[in-house]
């Protein structure tokens, strides 16, 4: 029998598919944990993001005050990258944790960094929410998840220039000014609910507005300085915001309703996990998201009897997704089945019965 | 400690829990007739219900985090004041029916036939 290629819209065949098997808004399996542990781990505080931020502005500050004063020499190279990282990759775990509202008590805060890391970025910020809220409710189901990075078959090319958010960058581009003129696409249409799209067409007059007053600014001053500490950065430094994003769900199953199967816990070093505030515990992060960054490590411990063995590391995660990706190039049906421990509760039969995978 | 809306009459009231069953500042899940309500203590010790099941995907508010006056949706982060139910913000637009509450000998009482919406 001939095999259908998968249709990863939200608009497609398979969004069809995905409401009929009941992968739709379906209950997912969590790992057991009392519900007093629970409430422990989901306290706010606003502590150790005021730290972790105000860390991250002073090292922002200081690598842009040395890429400005060695500009025009190669001195100035290591200051630009370390400034690209910190905005163009560290803003992904940034925008991510505020959006959830748990990075910080005080819901202003976590607004305040939630649109400027958004910015970094160069995501929209009512978009991202609504799209993000949708990975959450439908994680790595195909045609319900709007965050698919890594479909199958992979889009290699893409995900080699999304090293400097080539790819993402543009697209991105495009859909600030299909939104500044007023428009949304219908992906987004399934998504967005009706009385918060005019916020989103807001935003995206605001961001027109500031990269045209950067590229004038450019132009006024026959340099591209100013572009360098605003809008380069999103694609220079992007280069670790995608490799540390892809080990969250690349090369793993789909239309699982049990993120032990579709997402990595990978072990990384302080200043990897300060990076990315701690997004490397993602099985812990999508099962219970409304666990605060600083306390996911806590979690790990709580649930990991009941999980995958986690990667120790980068290279480790790498050995396997690499190959991974490879084979599903030529084999899309193929993917990494995690295994559980034995000690481990099975992964609840789906409902409506085994779903077919590609037809 | 007995919530707006809550009247002398026995009329649709059904006991939802024991007070102790829940901690200040905490919910618990009541499922009925095949509804589902969330059940909450508040710090001041005053008891209030909602629907069980948040207004934007439809997941159990139970398993969710009490803030002061607000119920945090475990899931997606949407929140509404239980005492109201008015939604916070995205992505929760819908505000939540709230139900009357009161307390007898030790037990928490709700009234599933008054319906905050019913009020519009």
């Amino acid at each position: 029998m001939p095999i259908t290629p998968r249709d990863y819209s939200l608009i497609g065949r398979d969004t069809k598919l995905a409401e009929e098997n009941g992968l739709a808004s379906a209950e997912w399996y969590s790992c057991p944990i009392t519900r007093k542990q629970l409430k422990e781990l989901m306290k706010r505080s606003d502590g150790q993001a005021i730290r972790d931020t105000t860390i991250w502005f002073i090292a922002l500050g200081l690598s842009a005050a040395g890429g400005y004063l060695f500009w025009g020499r190669w001195f100035c190279v290591p200051f630009f990258g370390i400034y690209g990282v910190l905005y163009g990759s560290a803003s992904d775990s940034r925008w991510h944790e505020c959006g959830h509202g748990t990075a910080f008590k005080t819901r202003w805060l976590n607004d305040l960094v939630y649109h400027i890391a958004c910015f970094m970025i160069l995501h929209e910020p009512v978009i991202w929410r609504w799209s993000h809220s949708r990975h959450h409710t439908d994680t790595i189901i195909v045609g319900r998840d709007p965050e698919i990075t890594s479909p199958r078959p992979p889009d290699v090319v893409g995900m080699v220039l999304n090293l400097f958010a080539l790819k993402s960058g543009a697209k991105a581009f495009g859909k600030l000014l299909l939104h500044s003129i007023g428009e949304l696409n219908a992906e987004e249409k399934t998504f967005v609910p009706e009385i918060e799209q005019h916020k989103v067409y807001m935003v995206a007059r605001l961001y027109v507005t500031i990269f045209v007053a950067v590229v004038l600014w450019c132009i006024a001053s026959r340099s591209i300085l100013p572009a360098m500490f605003i809008g380069l950065p999103t694609f220079y430094g992007a280069w670790l915001k995608m490799i540390l994003g892809l080990t969250q769900h690349a090369g793993l199953d789909e239309d699982v309703l049990d993120h032990r199967l579709n997402s990595r816990t990978v072990y990384l070093n302080p200043i990897l996990r300060f990076m990315y505030w701690n997004m490397n515990y993602h099985v812990e992060h999508h099962m219970f998201p409304m666990v605060p960054y600083h306390a996911l490590p806590k979690l790990h411990e709580a649930v990991k009897d009941d999980c995958p063995e986690p990667y120790n590391g980068l290279l480790a995660a790498y050995l396997e997704i690499v190959p991974a990706l490879i084979k599903q190039v030529k084999d899309p049906q193929y993917f990494v089945k995690r295994k559980l421990p034995s000690r481990a509760i099975p992964t609840p039969d789906l409902p409506n019965g085994t779903v077919p995978v590609m037809r | 400690m007995t919530t707006p809306g809550a009247d002398a009459n026995n009329a649709g009231w059904i006991v939802a829990c024991h007070i102790d069953e829940i901690e200040r500042e905490d919910v618990i899940r009541f499922d009925h007739a095949g509804q589902t309500f969330a059940i909450y203590r508040a710090s001041e010790d005053i008891y209030y219900a909602t629907d069980g099941l948040c207004t934007h995907e439809q997941v159990h508010l139970a398993n969710g985090l009490v803030i002061g006056h607000i119920i945090e949706c475990p899931k997606h982060n949407g929140r509404f004041d239980y005492r109201t139910g008015q939604a916070k913000g995205a992505p929760a637009c819908v505000d939540l029916c709230v139900y009357p509450v009161r307390v007898d000998a030790g037990k928490v009482l709700i009234n599933i036939d008054y319906e905050s919406a019913d009020e519009a």
